[in-house]
C-alpha cells in the first residue's frame, strides 16, 4: 500500500524553485505561524511581496531550538536571494551565517544591536539588515491617548520583564503621557525579571486591578501574555486597556482602547523591496512613524472610543515627530 | 532449532517495529495526499535533506546524540521497573550544570582537564536532579511517576530564573560564552560537514551508551537492577534492596539525561540557553520504547526520531511541521501497540501500582 | 459411543509458541456427559489443548468439532455462545464485586436501562441452589475461600449457559474436605447432562472421578483408556513412557532428638497482609538429618512463616536462630551466607526471574559468588549452568533460553538445583512439587530425602498433605497462624490430621 502511494502526485504539489526568481526564505519563532504577532505579521509581509513583486517565499517553522541555524543555513544553502529570521531570538546565528553565506541577504527582524564599548551601536555584517522598531514612537502617540481619554490624571503601564527593551516603550509612553498632561502621574509596574514575565496573565491581571483601584482608568501594557490579564482586568472594572505588537481589540472588544502595533508586515515587505529593487544592504534599519513601521490603531472598532479632538490631537504629535520637532526618548 | 531461534528473534524483536513503522508511513502518505503533495517526493526529500547530505547527515548526528542520552535515561529507569519522564528537566540541569563549570573555569584550562570537568557537571547536575525522585521512591515509596513531572517544572523554572535574572548576556536568553570545555565540531575533522552542529560529544555519547549496556548486562549491579524491573517480589526473595536499586537507577538515569546537555552546551552553542532541550527529553521516553530499553536499539531509535526532526525541516517547504510530529505519534502508538515486550512492561509497571497500594 | 457425535472431537492440533511446539498432532474425543480426564505431566500440552478449545488462542492446524460443528478457529466468546467454558488455575475474578456481580459480569440483567442488582442476585442464589454449587451470593469475593472462588468460577459458565466444562487443575488450591465436594458437584452437573474435561496430574483423582482418561504427552496424545479398565501405575506410565514407583516410601525414622537444632524458631510472631498476627507465637525445632512437614489449608499463615524465616517478611516478635546463630533481623544475603536455602513456594512471582535465562536463574540468589569486582562472570555462569542441567536434567538443555519458555517442572527443576545445588544446612521447601509432573515429584522427592540423608535440616511445607505425609519425618499443624499440633511420622495419617487442618481440633504446640 505504501509503495503503491508512493507515486501518488496531486496536482497542487510544490515545484523545485527556478534560478533567477525573486526566492525568499522566512524562517519563524517556535511559536509559528497563528501567533496573531510577529510570525504572522512577518506571513503577511512575504505574501503582499508574492503578490506585489512576484516573490517566491519558502517558510520554514522550527521545532526546536538548533533548529533556527538549520532553518537559515538550509535556506541560505538552496540560494535564497534574502533569508529572514523573525525574531531577536536569531541575532547570534543571523550574524554567524551571514559570514559564511555573504552573497546571500540576510534579515533580522528585532536583530538585538550590541553596544560595544565606546557607546556605539556595534553593527551587524554587511549582508544583514537589522529590522528594529522605534516603539517609543509608538508607545508616545498611545500615551497621548491613554492621557486625553482617561482624564483622571492618572494612567497605569505593566511590563512584563523587566529589561532594556521594555525600558523603551515606557520611555515613549511616560514622553506622550507628559506631553499632553504634564501633571499627569504615570504607574509602572514590571510583572517579574524573568521571561516568565511574559507570560503569567494571573500577574497581569493583579498588576491590573490595583493601578484601576488607585484610580487609573487606562493602562498600557507592553507585557507578552501577561497582558491577557490586564485585558481581564479592564473587562471587569469597566477600564480600558491598551495593547501591544498586534491589534488586541479581540481580546476584550470595548474594552480596548487602542493598540501600538509594529509593522512587521511592512518591515518584510520594505526589506523584500529593496532586494527585488537590488537596493539592499546591511545595517541598521530604525522603523518608526514615518516609515510606517510603528503606528496605533484607529479603525471602526475603536473609533467610537477616541473623540474626534483627541484623534486630531494625536495626529498632529505624529506629524511633530516625523518632522523630527519632537525627540521621544527611548530609554528612561 | 537454530533456524527455529532466529525466526523467534525476527518475529519478536525486529518485526514489531518494522510494522510499526509502516503503520505510520501509510498514515504519513494519506496526511501528505490531504495536504495536496507526492508522498514520494516529500520522502525523497525528506530522505536527501537527512542522511541525502553531509550536513543534513551532521544535523542528524547532533539531534540524535541528544535524544540517545534522554532514551538512555528513559531505558534504565524502565530497566529498573521505573517510569522518569524527568528527563527534561534532568537534561537542561545538565546542560546548565556544563555550562557553569565552563564558565568558571579560567580560559587557559588544559583541554583535557575541562571537557572532563564540564562532562562530570553535566551527568552530576543530571543525577541530583534524578536522585529526589530516587530518595523519594526509595524511602517513601512516592510515585516516580508524579514526583518527575512535577521536578521537570521546579527545574526549568529555577534554570530560568537563574540565567535570566543572574547569568544572562543582555537582549538574550542565555549565558556567556564558556571559558573553556568547549568540544570542536565533527566539521573540524572532516570539512564535508561543515556547517552541521554535529561535534565529538557523540564519543562520550556512545561510550556512555557502551558503558550502560555493559552496566545492565555484564555486572551484579545490572542483573539485581533488572531483576527489580523485571519481578521485585523475586528481587526480594534473592536478597536484592529494591530500594537502593531504584535510587541508583533513578539517579543513574539523572546522570544520564544530564549528559545529553554537553551536546548543546560544549559542542555547539558553547553556552547555556534558556529552552535548548525543546522537548528532547520528553521524546527519550518514545526513544526508550521503540529502542526496547536496549542501549544499542536506543541509538538506533535516536537516529530514527532524529531523522523524522531534521527530515522535517527538509520537508517543511511541502507540508507543515505538524505532519512530522503527528507521524511521530504514530510510530510511538504503533509500536507500544505491536512491541510485546514494551505491553508487558507498561502491563508490569501498573500491577506493580496496584500491588503496592 | 458411536450413536451420535462426540461432545468434543479435536483432530490433528498443532501449535508452536515460538521455538516451542506445544502441540503435535493431539486428538481428543468427549463423549456427551461423561467426566473426562486429560491427564500428562507438566509441559505436556494439556492446557494449550484446552485453550485452543476454548477459543483462547487459534490452533496453527487441525479441526475443532463440538457436537459435530466445525467450529475450528472460534474465538472465546463464540464458544461461550455455544455453550463451552473454561476454569482456569489462576481465577479471573474481581474481588471487590460480589459473588453475584461476578457471575452476571459482562450478561447483567437490566430492568429500566440499569443494573438489576436484586434479579442478579435472585438469578445467582437459584443456579446454585440448582447445581448445588453453595457459594453465598452476596459475599465479597475477596472474603471468599479458594475454594468458593473457584465455585464462583463454574457458576460464571454455567449462568453462561455452559454445557461443557473445561477444568485446568482445579484441585491444585483445594483442601481435601473441599477437594472432596468439588467431586460432588461435577457429578451432579455430569447426572445434569454437562460433559466435564478435568485436566490433572493426579491420578487418584483421575481413578476417583472420571470415566474416561485421555494421556497427553510431549504435546501429542498418547494414548484414551477407560478408567475402570486401567490403573494408576498404567496411566503413569503412558505419561511419563516408562515405569514409576509409585509407593510412599516410609521416611526414616525420626533423628536424635537430643541432637542440637539447625533451626530454632521460638516464639514467632510475623504480621500478614490483612491480618496483625498470620503467623502466632509458633514455635519449633529442625534438627539436622530431618525433615519437618508443615501440613494445613492454604492462607493458615504457612506462608508467612516461611517469609519470616527466609528473610523477605518482618517479624514482630520471637526469635529465629540458625544452628547458634540469632538470624531474626538479619537480611535474606547474610542467611544465605549462614547456610540457609529457599525453595519459594510461588517460582513464577518470588523463584524466578520469567525472562532470565536458565543460566541467569540458576545464580539467583548466589549471583555475588558469580562475580568480580562487580562484573559477572560470563564463563563461570555459562559453566554452572551446564553442570546443573545435566545432573538436574532440566529441559530443554540450552542455558540461554529464557526460563519462561520452560514448563513448570523444569522452572521447578532450576530453582531446586540452585537452592539445593549449594551449599547450605537449612532447606525450606514451600509447596516443591505444586504444579509439576509425575515425573519431576518423584525426582524433587528424592532430591529432599537425598539432603535430609545428608544430614540436613528440611522445613517442608505442603499443600499436599499426602506429600507431607510420604516425606515428613515430623508432622505439624498450622491453623490460622498456629501451630495445632505435631505428630511423628507413626502417629500421623490423613485422618487424624485432617480435623486438625479444618480447625475442627487443636492441641496447642508449645
Amino acid at each position: 500500500m505504501h509503495v503503491a502511494l508512493l507515486f501518488v502526485r496531486p496536482s497542487g504539489s510544490l515545484a523545485a524553485p527556478a534560478p533567477g526568481g525573486l526566492d525568499i526564505g522566512i524562517v519563524f519563532d517556535l511559536g509559528g505561524r497563528g501567533d496573531k504577532s510577529f510570525n504572522d505579521g512577518a506571513y503577511i509581509g512575504a505574501n503582499r511581496a508574492v503578490k506585489e513583486l512576484g516573490a517566491r517565499v519558502r517558510f520554514v517553522e522550527p521545532g526546536e531550538g538548533s533548529d533556527r541555524e538549520a532553518g537559515l543555513r538550509l535556506l541560505a544553502a538552496e540560494g535564497m536571494k534574502l533569508v529572514i529570521g523573525v525574531g531577536f531570538i536569531f541575532t547570534d546565528d543571523l550574524t554567524a551565517l551571514a559570514n559564511e553565506y555573504p552573497g546571500v541577504a540576510f534579515a533580522g527582524v528585532d536583530f538585538a544591536v550590541a553596544i560595544g564599548p565606546d557607546g556605539k551601536p556595534i553593527l551587524p555584517p554587511k549582508n544583514v539588515a537589522a529590522l528594529r522598531f522605534r516603539e517609543e514612537q509608538g508607545s508616545f502617540l498611545v500615551g497621548a491617548i491613554a492621557a486625553l481619554v482617561g482624564g483622571s490624571k492618572k494612567v497605569g503601564f505593566v511590563g512584563g520583564m523587566d529589561t532594556p527593551l521594555i525600558h523603551k516603550f515606557e520611555a515613549g509612553y511616560r514622553a506622550g503621557v507628559k506631553e499632553v498632561c504634564p501633571d499627569c502621574e504615570v504607574l509602572v509596574q514590571y510583572a517579574g525579571v524573568t521571561p516568565d514575565a511574559f507570560r503569567n496573565p494571573g500577574r497581569g491581571k493583579e498588576l491590573a486591578l490595583s493601578q484601576y483601584q488607585q484610580g487609573v482608568n487606562v493602562i498600557y501594557h507592553a507585557s507578552g501574555s501577561t497582558g491577557l490579564g490586564v485585558f481581564e482586568a479592564a473587562r471587569t472594572m469597566n477600564r480600558y486597556a491598551i495593547g501591544v505588537d498586534a491589534d488586541q481589540y479581540q481580546e476584550a472588544p470595548g474594552r480596548v482602547l487602542t493598540s501600538m502595533v509594529k509593522r512587521v508586515d511592512n518591515a518584510v515587505y520594505d526589506v523584500i523591496l529593496r532586494v527585488s529593487e537590488n537596493r539592499f544592504s546591511g545595517g541598521i534599519y530604525n522603523f518608526g512613524l514615518a516609515e510606517d513601521g510603528v503606528a496605533y490603531i484607529y479603525d471602526d472598532h475603536n473609533r467610537a472610543l477616541i473623540p474626534d479632538n483627541v484623534r486630531a490631537r494625536v495626529e498632529a504629535l505624529k506629524a511633530e515627530v516625523i518632522a523630527g520637532r519632537i525627540a521621544v526618548p527611548s530609554s528612561r | 532449532m537454530m533456524n527455529q531461534r532466529v525466526r523467534t528473534m525476527m518475529e519478536e524483536s525486529v518485526l514489531p517495529p518494522l510494522v510499526a513503522l509502516v503503520v505510520a508511513l501509510v498514515a504519513g502518505d494519506l496526511l501528505i495526499m490531504a495536504y495536496g503533495q507526492a508522498p514520494g517526493v516529500v520522502w525523497r526529500t525528506l530522505l536527501e535533506g537527512t542522511w541525502g547530505n553531509s550536513y543534513g547527515f551532521g544535523q542528524v548526528l547532533y539531534k540524535a546524540t541528544t535524544l540517545t542520552c534522554t532514551g538512555l535515561a528513559v531505558a534504565v529507569g524502565l530497566r529498573a521497573g521505573l517510569f522518569n519522564i524527568g528527563a527534561e528537566g534532568q537534561l537542561a540541569a545538565g546542560g546548565f550544570g556544563a555550562a557553569v563549570v565552563g564558565l568558571m573555569l579560567p580560559a587557559g584550562t588544559p583541554w583535557l582537564i575541562a571537557v572532563t570537568l564540564c562532562v562530570l557537571a553535566a551527568a552530576l547536575a543530571g543525577g541530583a536532579v534524578g536522585s529526589v525522585p530516587g530518595i523519594l521512591r526509595a524511602r517513601f515509596g512516592a510515585h516516580e511517576v508524579i514526583i518527575t513531572i512535577m521536578l521537570n517544572f521546579v527545574v526549568l523554572a529555577l534554570l530560568n530564573y537563574l540565567v535570566s535574572a543572574k547569568l544572562h548576556v543582555p537582549e538574550t536568553l542565555h549565558t556567556p560564552e564558556i571559558h573553556a570545555g568547549a568540544v570542536p565540531r565533527l566539521s573540524s575533522a572532516f570539512a564535508a560537514f561543515h556547517g552541521s552542529a554535529a561535534n565529538w560529544t557523540i564519543v562520550i555519547v556512545l561510550l556512555a551508551a557502551a558503558l550502560v549496556w555493559g552496566f545492565l548486562f555484564r555486572t551484579r549491579a545490572g542483573y539485581e537492577l533488572r531483576a527489580v524491573g523485571l519481578q521485585s517480589d523475586a528481587a526480594e526473595y534473592a536478597g536484592i534492596r529494591s530500594g537502593r536499586v531504584w535510587f541508583n537507577a533513578l539517579t543513574m538515569s539523572g546522570a544520564l539525561a544530564g549528559l545529553g546537555g554537553i551536546n548543546f552546551v560544549l559542542g555547539y552553542k558553547n553556552y547555556y540557553e534558556d529552552g535548548f532541550t525543546g522537548g528532547a527529553g520528553f521524546l527519550g521516553i518514545a526513544v526508550a520504547l521503540i529502542g526496547r530499553n536496549n542501549p544499542v536499539g536506543v541509538v538506533l531509535a535516536a537516529l530514527f526520531f532524529a531523522t523524522l526532526s531534521q527530515g522535517g525541516l527538509a520537508i517543511n517547504a511541502m507540508v507543515p511541521k505538524q505532519i512530522v510530529e503527528v507521524l511521530q505519534g504514530i510510530v510511538i502508538l504503533a509500536v507500544a501497540t505491536a512491541v510485546p515486550e514494551v505491553r508487558r512492561l507498561l502491563r508490569g509497571s501498573m500491577q506493580r501500582r496496584k500491588a503496592s497500594s | 459411543m458411536n450413536d451420535s457425535a462426540p461432545a468434543i472431537r479435536l483432530t490433528a492440533i498443532d501449535k508452536h509458541f515460538g521455538a516451542v511446539h506445544a502441540n503435535r498432532g493431539a486428538s481428543l474425543v468427549v463423549r456427551d456427559g461423561e467426566i473426562h480426564a486429560l491427564v500428562g505431566e507438566n509441559g505436556a500440552g494439556k492446557s494449550t489443548l484446552m485453550k485452543i478449545l476454548s477459543g483462547m488462542m487459534p490452533t496453527d492446524s487441525g479441526t475443532i468439532e463440538v457436537h459435530g460443528r466445525d467450529v475450528t478457529g472460534w474465538d472465546t466468546s463464540e464458544a461461550i455462545d455455544a455453550g463451552v467454558g473454561m476454569v482456569h488455575q489462576h481465577f479471573m475474578l474481581v474481588p471487590t464485586l460480589t459473588v453475584a456481580e461476578n457471575v452476571v459480569l459482562g450478561r447483567e440483567p437490566v430492568s429500566a436501562g440499569r443494573f438489576d442488582r436484586v434479579r442478579a442476585v435472585r438469578d445467582v442464589e437459584s443456579l446454585c441452589k440448582q447445581s448445588g454449587l453453595d457459594v453465598p451470593a452476596d459475599r465479597l469475593v475477596a472474603d471468599l475461600s479458594v475454594g468458593e472462588a473457584q465455585r464462583v468460577e463454574i457458576l460464571k459458565l454455567l449462568y453462561r449457559g455452559a454445557r461443557v466444562l473445561l477444568l485446568d487443575e482445579p484441585t491444585a488450591v483445594l483442601s481435601p474436605p473441599e477437594v472432596a465436594e468439588l467431586w460432588k458437584v461435577l457429578r451432579r452437573l455430569r447426572d445434569g447432562g454437562a460433559t466435564i474435561v478435568l485436566i490433572t496430574h493426579k491420578l487418584d483423582e483421575v481413578m476417583a472421578v472420571s470415566e474416561n482418561v485421555t494421556v497427553m504427552r510431549a504435546g501429542a496424545t498418547v494414548e484414551q483408556m477407560r478408567t475402570r479398565d486401567t490403573s494408576p501405575e498404567k496411566i503413569a506410565k503412558a505419561m511419563v513412557g516408562r515405569d514409576v514407583d509409585l509407593t510412599v516410601r516410609a521416611g526414616r525414622s525420626a533423628s536424635d532428638p537430643t541432637a542440637s537444632a539447625a533451626l530454632d524458631v521460638r516464639h514467632l510472631v510475623v504480621r500478614g497482609a490483612r491480618v496483625d498476627r498470620a503467623v502466632h507465637d509458633v514455635s519449633f525445632r529442625v534438627a539436622p538429618g530431618e525433615i519437618l512437614g508443615i501440613a494445613g489449608v492454604e492462607g493458615n499463615g504457612q506462608t508467612e512463616l516461611l517469609e519470616a524465616i527466609a528473610g523477605i517478611r518482618a517479624v514482630t516478635s520471637g526469635e529465629i536462630l540458625l544452628g547458634a546463630a540469632d538470624i531474626t533481623n538479619r537480611s535474606v544475603h547474610t542467611r544465605g551466607e549462614a547456610g540457609l536455602s529457599h525453595i519459594p513456594e510461588d517460582r513464577h512471582r518470588r523463584g524466578l526471574i520469567l525472562d532470565y535465562s536458565i543460566a541467569d536463574n540458576l545464580i539467583f540468589g548466589q549471583q555475588h559468588q558469580f562475580t568480580s569486582n562487580g562484573i559477572l562472570l560470563r564463563d563461570a555462569i555459562l559453566d554452572h549452568a551446564r553442570s546443573r542441567i545435566i545432573e538436574y536434567d532440566i529441559r530443554p538443555t540450552d542455558p540461554s533460553l529464557p526460563a519462561r519458555a520452560l514448563s513448570g517442572g523444569n522452572q521447578q527443576k532450576i530453582v531446586i538445583a540452585r537452592e539445593m545445588g549449594r551449599a547450605f544446612d537449612v532447606l525450606l521447601a514451600a509447596q516443591p512439587t505444586r504444579g509439576v509432573d509425575v515425573g519431576a515429584i518423584e525426582f524433587i522427592h528424592a532430591e529432599i530425602r537425598k539432603a535430609r540423608d545428608a544430614g540436613k535440616a528440611v522445613l517442608l511445607v505442603s499443600a499436599e498433605l499426602k506429600e507431607v505425609l510420604t516425606l515428613s519425618d515430623r508432622i505439624g499443624v498450622m491453623y490460622g497462624g498456629r501451630l495445632v499440633a505435631m505428630f511423628s511420622r507413626a502417629e500421623a495419617s490423613e485422618e487424624v490430621i485432617g480435623p486438625f487442618m479444618t480447625g475442627a481440633k487443636r492441641e496447642l504446640v508449645a
